[in-house]
């Protein structure tokens, strides 16, 4: 609450609206960000594998650190290849994963349906389902499963109340509270914490995505340019004076 | 004719006198029988193309050749007349024998079925502060021997009631009465009386508004029509608002569950509330602006989806080449086109070093341009035009220049640029040297890398 009260960016409406047909007020200078990590895991079945069932694959949708996205996912709705029967597969409760056995890449579009209060419009996702790993080709091994996972963060610009007050101090979303005047201080009310994770079956296949890295990679590179650009100007500016003095002795 | 002879004056042309004789000759002999000469005149003296009517459709006379048609002139009776009175009239009369039935024009006298009231229902229903008795009675009386034909009515009465007035109290009578008689109120319910009583305020303004346009002026009709046009004009004009804001709003406005309430989506554009672009060149801070606020205004979007929004927001102002320099130069400092962490610091950063190594390029470019303007200064003998120095050429036509060489390249230029005085025709040189190769470049380049 204190960080909440301390941005006076909130224009002061009375936090406890739990009426939610009447318009739910939007915080302007919050940002609710929630970190998903999706993507697919694929076993080859080996001796059991058929034809048509050479893989059992799992697409799934899960928070960054394995935390529990059903506060913010309502449902997430998986389409499948028309193939299938009944490509379209909803799943109603976390964890937002699907099982099936296939033997043929596609793309997969996920569906993100979000609790009303966090947003009425669903959010789709592009995944391509990989079941042939790309180093060794050929050889396919029953217990190490093609991984392909991708890093994202579903932004909310303008959380609306209920949900932004509902959502402070989950553990696995992160709010930006940005201070009033432009300064651009940003404030990560909730550290992303390393949470436990559950037991799922799938989780030591898990990546773990690291900022840092980057972080100290971008870090770096920009050193780098600005550096280059502190030459150059000062080169400019010697230019211009080398080329004033030129004009001069040339008059 | 014969005047002229005496006179002496030549004769006309001998052509008229052919075709006065000529004319009725022909005439006579093309008359055709059944139109009488002067009609056929009328057509110019020629049959017609077409036939206009075909004889033979037209209706015969029916007769039978064995009937005896007569025509007598007899008396009658009508059954709508109420006094025997004994009229006569032609008759026609077949074989003898005179036609039967009543006279034929005695289903048209139709008559209204006007209430008839007893005491005890007046003083029970009909009572009336603004009638009489005597009055109601007169009313109805009169109603029953003109048909309802108020306008007659009205005059006959010797009171003077409008005839809204009149049509008022008739039907509220019959409608009290039918109600009243009624077994129970359902059963009238469907009476066209019952179900739409006489309006008597309504009906006067309405009469009213009628005589009123009737007695129009010229003028003053003109002058409506002028409103009517504008008005509708206007309302088209609101209509036409109203529809584009409605589309507006529909791709901004969630949809999905909740329909009852959306927020009024905040369209106006706030500047943004992260001024992170100080460094940038001025020129695409506008873009990024509208790419940010225009991000808000969605309810929810990916980071990934975000993030490539402002990345094409602040390359939108640069070329394709500076594009793809720019990717180059990331590539080179070994940064990933995308981030694949995208946390929001890590978006953030990305953005600010793809803006530094703009303003980098840009600051390059005015470098090389100085030093063109700077070179022609110095030869004015080589008939050189500022803008396309050999040297700026040199720079141009190396697509992959990595932009540390080119700083070194700089650095070279700059600090052997008093030498570069003195010897002239190295300068075009210079470039062939140090662009040579390319492939010592890149140890160079390493190694600045790694400072």
């Amino acid at each position: 609450m204190k960080n909440a009260s301390a941005s006076a960016a909130e224009r002061g409406e009375d936090s406890n609206n739990h009426n939610s047909k009447s318009p739910a007020k939007r915080l302007k200078d919050v940002e609710v960000s929630v970190p998903i990590v999706y993507g697919t895991i694929s076993f080859w079945l080996g001796k059991k594998a058929t034809e048509t069932q050479s893989h059992k694959w799992t697409v799934y949708v899960r928070g960054a650190t394995n935390a529990d996205l059903g506060a913010v996912v309502k449902r997430v709705v998986f389409q499948l290849h028309p193939s299938f029967n009944n490509p379209v597969r909803a799943v109603e409760s976390p964890p937002f994963e699907l099982s099936e056995c296939g033997w043929g890449e596609f793309e997969i579009a996920i569906t993100l349906y979000f609790h009303a209060d966090a947003c009425d419009k669903p959010l789709t996702l592009f995944h391509h389902l990989k079941l042939y790993s790309e180093d060794e080709p050929g050889t396919q091994s029953i217990k190490k499963p093609v991984v392909v996972e991708s890093y994202d963060e579903i932004v909310f610009p303008d959380p609306s109340e209920n949900f932004f007050a509902r959502v402070k101090n989950h553990p696995a979303i992160l709010s930006y509270v940005s201070a009033p005047l432009g300064l651009h201080s940003v404030e990560e009310v909730n550290e992303a914490k390393e949470e436990e994770t559950k037991d799922h079956p799938l989780s030591q296949w898990f990546k773990n995505f690291s900022e840092g890295d980057e972080l100290s990679k971008l870090a770096a590179a920009r050193q780098q340019v600005q550096g280059h650009i502190v030459k150059l100007r000062n080169q400019l500016s010697s230019m211009n004076g080398q080329l004033e003095s030129v004009v001069i002795e040339c008059d | 004719m014969d005047a002229k002879d005496i006179l002496g004056i030549p004769k006309t042309t001998p052509s008229l006198p052919h075709e006065k004789k000529s004319r009725p000759p022909k005439d006579s002999q093309r008359k055709p029988d059944g139109i009488s000469r002067e009609v056929y005149a009328l057509t110019g003296g020629l049959a017609p193309l077409m036939p206009s009517i075909d004889v033979n459709q037209l209706k015969k006379k029916t007769q039978a050749e064995n009937e005896k048609i007569t025509w007598q002139w007899l008396p009658f009776t009508s059954s709508a007349r109420k006094d025997n009175l004994q009229l006569y009239h032609w008759v026609r009369v077949v074989n003898g024998v005179p036609p039967t039935g009543d006279y034929s024009f005695a289903k048209y006298n139709k008559s209204i079925d006007v209430i008839k009231y007893t005491d005890e229902e007046y003083e029970k229903f009909l009572e009336d502060p603004a009638w009489t008795r005597e009055e109601t009675d007169q009313l109805f009386d009169l109603s029953a021997r003109f048909d309802l034909r108020f306008v007659v009515i009205a005059d006959k009465l010797p009171y003077s009631r409008t005839v809204e007035e009149l049509k008022n109290r008739y039907y509220s009578v019959s409608r009290a009465i039918l109600i009243a008689r009624a077994a129970s109120p359902a059963d009238v319910s469907g009476h066209p009386l019952v179900k739409e009583p006489y309006n008597l305020a309504q009906e006067t303004e309405r009469k009213r508004a009628l005589s009123m346009i009737l007695s129009q002026s010229k003028h003053q009709e003109r002058r409506d029509a002028e409103v009517y046009a504008e008005a509708k004009k206007i309302m088209e004009a609101r209509m036409a608002a109203k529809a584009a804001q409605d589309s507006e709003l529909i791709p901004i406005s969630t949809g999905g569950a909740g329909d009852a309430e959306r927020d009024n989506v905040n369209v106006d554009d706030e500047s943004p509330s992260n001024p992170q672009f100080l460094s940038a060149p001025p020129i695409s801070i506008a873009e990024t602006a509208s790419a940010s606020a225009s991000l808000r205004k969605l309810r929810v979007y990916l980071r990934t989806y975000g993030f490539e929004q402002m990345v094409q927001a602040a390359s939108s102002s640069a070329g394709l080449r500076t594009i793809k320099r720019v990717e180059q130069i990331l590539q080179d400092l070994g940064v990933n086109m995308k981030p694949k962490v995208p946390t929001k610091t890590v978006c953030e950063e990305h953005l600010e070093l793809r803006k530094e190594i703009l303003t980098l390029l840009n600051l390059q470019k005015q470098f090389q341009y100085k030093e063109a303007e700077g070179s022609s200064y110095r030869e004015g003998s080589y008939p050189e035009t500022p803008g396309t120095p050999k040297s700026f050429q040199r720079i141009l036509d190396q697509d992959r220049t990595f932009i540390p060489d080119s700083t070194c390249f700089g650095a070279e230029f700059s600090g052997e640029h008093i030498v570069k005085r003195d010897q002239k025709r190295k300068a075009p040189g210079r470039p062939t040297d140090a662009s040579s190769s390319p492939a010592n470049k890149r140890p160079r380049k390493l190694k600045n890398t790694d400072e």
